[in-house]
């Protein structure tokens, strides 16, 4: 095997990875500071919330579907969440609301796609817009200030752990084990990969299509309760743009748009490199519009990725047995030498 | 150099990553001539003629027309050189109508670039009168049958005055009478002096159809002959590279107790008083034309389609079918005649294709035991000889063959009853089709009972104990084994 089949088979395997390494050296020469503990830890924090998104984007693309409304029901659920604190006093109602809220949002997106069979992408827009609204109602447009305890949420910290990066680490845990390990996520993935041929294998789409709008309405409910909590506030008008960030770290990670591809690991990598993105270009003090254009281009290359490496995938094999294998490789090797 | 030679290939060679797919490859086709081309899945004919076509670009070698050197980058190119390629899978747009298929990617326009419908009108009309074709213009295509837009596909080939038409096993989705027409076409194409490439796997039509026959196997040519130089045990002995025993393994097998039974199945203008059993140990073929309705009859038994009425027993048992999963249960199992739809999941592992209907066998405590898992996958895909570099290898680069075996193996892993298996050896090569007869034998053995649906009355006639002929959604005929015949069958599936 040659270099450039090394090199291509390497790409495959770690490509993101390896572009996130190259951004942190890339940041490092920038800046000495990139690589301390601080530095790196403020980037966990700051990318925890749209990574949490991001977990329930990967399990609903993969299933080949998406969430829009992330953004607003994160507002709604958190705003609820802080006004249920600031009335109970209790952190732990304010807490299972917010979840409670979120999950009744993603069920109406559920019952939309499964039992009227509208497309993800409109019944999630009309979410998004629902759920803004109702926030919006809710406090009249005012925010909710004084706070409180409800802080801990997103500024405390466990054995000097910031909160929000061990809410990020459970998820990402519990995203890995139902991707890996359960019935759920190889539905899933059969799902997303070719819907008819589940059906045909004795998988209930609807039951689980809910299942993942579920589970990403939990994710999206701790998401708001984290928000708010960081920014010492109940904002109404919090979390927009959140499903574009969401959907970017998702896709950056490998997810594929066409369903039936991603995972969890990846998803972190491609969080990390959006927020690693942003770290460095305010590092660097890139006008901020600029930045706009900067984050959007990404999104656009990674789509235009995915589809050109699949394509390639495609090319290589129509028809024919791949019969590309270590062992074999190893062998022939052997036999040379 | 030989004015009748149309197409010649001079020592074409590529390869892609890890596999050399042609081999030096010679090759030419006579004027007013169908040559053929077989060779199993994988020998290399698609990709020889998706060169000839433009959309792969050889690594070395020539391709010359008229004695022409021509260099093809893009079927565009290929159609400007009077190269016409009909697929195996026909892509094609179900709302577009007859006249808007016929004129796309040609529309008569101004010069702002507005279509003249007119013209475009007129245009598809006389072309479909040139080609003796009687649809009307306004006929959308998904309310034609797939022989129908087959033939439209080969009108509008011609239509484009290409003198080189290639056909990639364009018999694969249609019915024996359809063949006839599709074979008059072709007949006539040839006395108009244009140059037909057939690939085919079936050998009772490649030598109804061929002048010459050329067999590719591991990518190089094995042989070029005039067709009645060649017998179709030759051909095959060629393909595989070794001489097959048998065509069919079949076996006797004591027939056991009733193990499936329908009675009464009907669906509203589609099918209708459906009745037949299935004993153990013996395999039951569905015969018909297309569109006879044994696919619906297979989909709504296994609770893909609805159904009005129906009174299914397994085992003895009244089973109540409403889902896939209700069937699966009541170890009924189906295999698609479509792989690519109902069939395999083409991003994800062979592992997990293969367990997908069966994971709660390795799930405790709501956790998946990938060891047991992997372990029972490793064992039936080594006794199926399903070829895969690993088992985690994406089922979309397997073969033909080999995905037909995995998804007979996410079957297995799930031990059914029943097999309803809708034409199981559709598009995949003779090696592979053996294999399946055999591992179907092997169920019979079991004591599974199997019902077959094929097109191909030999294969039929080969495996089955039993035969029902169906016409226009009903069961107009049983047949046993020694009334078997191609005329008996086709007299009950034309219905008379």
């Amino acid at each position: 095997m040659n270099i450039a089949d090394r090199f291509k088979r390497a790409r495959q395997k770690y490509g993101i990875l390896l572009v996130l390494i190259l951004l942190f050296i890339i940041a490092t020469l920038l800046n000495s500071n990139f690589l301390s503990t601080r530095n790196l830890a403020n980037i966990s924090k700051q990318v925890s919330i749209t990574t949490i998104l991001a977990f329930g984007e990967t399990i609903l693309i993969i299933s080949g579907m998406l969430d829009l409304s992330n953004g607003s029901v994160l507002a709604l659920a958190g705003l609820i969440s802080v006004s249920v604190f600031k009335m109970s006093g209790s952190l732990l109602l304010a807490f299972l609301v917010a979840i409670i809220v979120a999950v009744i949002c993603n069920i109406i997106n559920g019952l939309m796609v499964t039992k009227f069979k509208t497309p993800p992408f409109i019944a999630t827009l009309a979410m998004m817009a629902m759920a803004r609204g109702a926030a919006l109602l809710y406090t009249n447009g005012q925010n909710i200030y004084q706070i409180g305890d409800y802080t801990i949420f997103g500024q405390g910290a466990i054995l000097g752990i910031p909160t929000p990066i061990i809410f990020l680490v459970i998820i990402a845990f519990v995203t890995w084990y139902i991707l890996q390990h359960t019935r759920l996520g190889r539905s899933l993935y059969a799902i997303g990969g070719n819907e008819e041929a589940a059906v045909a294998s004795g998988v209930n789409i609807n039951k689980n299509k809910m299942k993942a709008y579920i589970i990403n309405g939990v994710f999206v409910g701790i998401a708001g309760v984290i928000f708010m909590s960081r920014v010492n506030a109940g904002l109404p008008n919090g979390g927009q743009g959140f499903e574009f960030e969401a959907l970017t770290s998702s896709i950056i990670g490998g997810t594929s748009f066409s369903g039936g591809i991603g995972t969890a690991g990846g998803t972190v990598i491609g969080a990390f490199i959006v927020g690693t993105l942003n770290n460095i270009m305010n590092l660097s003090a890139v006008n901020s519009y600029l930045q706009q254009i900067i984050r959007g281009a990404i999104i656009a290359l990674a789509v235009i990725y995915d589809t050109y490496s699949k394509n390639m995938r495609v090319e290589s094999q129509k028809g024919e047995i791949k019969v590309e294998d270590d062992d074999k490789d190893d062998e022939n090797e052997d036999n040379n030498s | 150099m030989d004015k009748d030679i149309k197409l010649k290939i001079e020592g074409v060679n590529k390869s892609f990553p890890g596999v050399k797919a042609l081999d030096d490859i010679n090759f030419s086709v006579k004027k007013g001539s169908v040559h053929v081309l077989c060779g199993e899945n994988g020998a290399g004919k698609s990709t020889l003629m998706k060169i000839i076509n433009g959309i792969y670009n050889q690594d070395s070698g020539e391709i010359y027309i008229d004695g022409e050197l021509v260099d093809i980058n893009s079927p565009v190119e290929a159609q400007d050189h009077g190269i016409s390629m009909i697929f195996q899978e026909l892509n094609y747009v179900p709302e577009m109508t007859v006249e808007e298929n016929f004129v796309a990617g040609r529309w008569p326009t101004n010069k702002f670039g507005k279509v003249n419908w007119k013209k475009a009108r007129e245009t598809a009309k006389n072309l479909l009168e040139e080609e003796g074709l009687d649809y009307s213009l306004d006929t959308k295509l998904k309310n034609l049958t797939i022989s129908d837009i087959q033939l439209l596909e080969i009108s509008k080939a011609v239509s484009y005055d290409s003198d080189i038409i290639i056909m990639d096993e364009p018999t694969s989705a249609i019915s024996d009478k359809e063949i006839e027409v599709l074979f008059d076409k072709i007949n006539s194409l040839r006395d108009r002096g244009k140059s037909i490439i057939y690939i085919s796997h079936k050998m009772d039509e490649i030598f109804q159809i061929a002048d010459e026959i050329t067999v590719l196997r591991d990518g190089k040519v094995v042989a070029t002959e005039k067709a009645e130089d060649l017998s179709e045990d030759k051909v095959v002995s060629l393909m595989v590279g070794r001489e097959l025993s048998k065509t069919f393994p079949k076996a006797d097998i004591e027939i056991g107790k009733k193990i499936f039974e329908v009675k009464n199945l009907s669906r509203k203008n589609v099918i209708s008083d459906i009745n037949f059993d299935v004993h153990r140990g013996e395999i039951v073929g569905f015969a018909g034309l297309v569109g006879a309705g044994r696919t619906e009859v297979m989909r709504a038994l296994f609770g893909l389609d609805r159904f009005d009425s129906a009174e299914i027993k397994i085992k003895g048992k009244k089973a109540e079918i409403t889902n896939t999963s209700d069937s699966i249960d009541n170890g009924l199992v189906m295999l698609s005649e479509d792989r690519h739809r109902y069939g395999i999941i083409p991003v994800r592992s062979v592992r997990e294709n293969i367990t997908l209907s069966n994971l709660e066998d390795y799930i405790y405590g709501g956790r998946l035991h990938a060891k047991e898992e992997r372990e029972e996958v490793e064992d039936i895909s080594g006794k199926l000889n399903i070829k895969t570099p690993s088992i985690e290898t994406a089922v979309s680069s397997l073969s033909g063959g080999n995905q037909q075996k995995v998804i007979l193996a996410k079957w297995l892993v799930n031990d059914p009853d029943v097999f309803l298996l809708d034409e199981p050896t559709r598009g995949i090569d003779v090696g592979a089709k053996y294999e399946i007869y055999k591992l179907m034998v092997e169920l019979a053995k079991e004591g599974k009972g199997i019902v077959m649906v094929s097109s191909e009355l030999p294969e039929l006639i080969g495996m089955c104990d039993r035969i029902y002929v169906m016409s226009e959604g009903r069961i107009t005929g049983e047949l046993k084994r020694e009334e078997f015949s191609q005329e008996a069958i086709m007299k009950y599936a034309i219905g008379s």
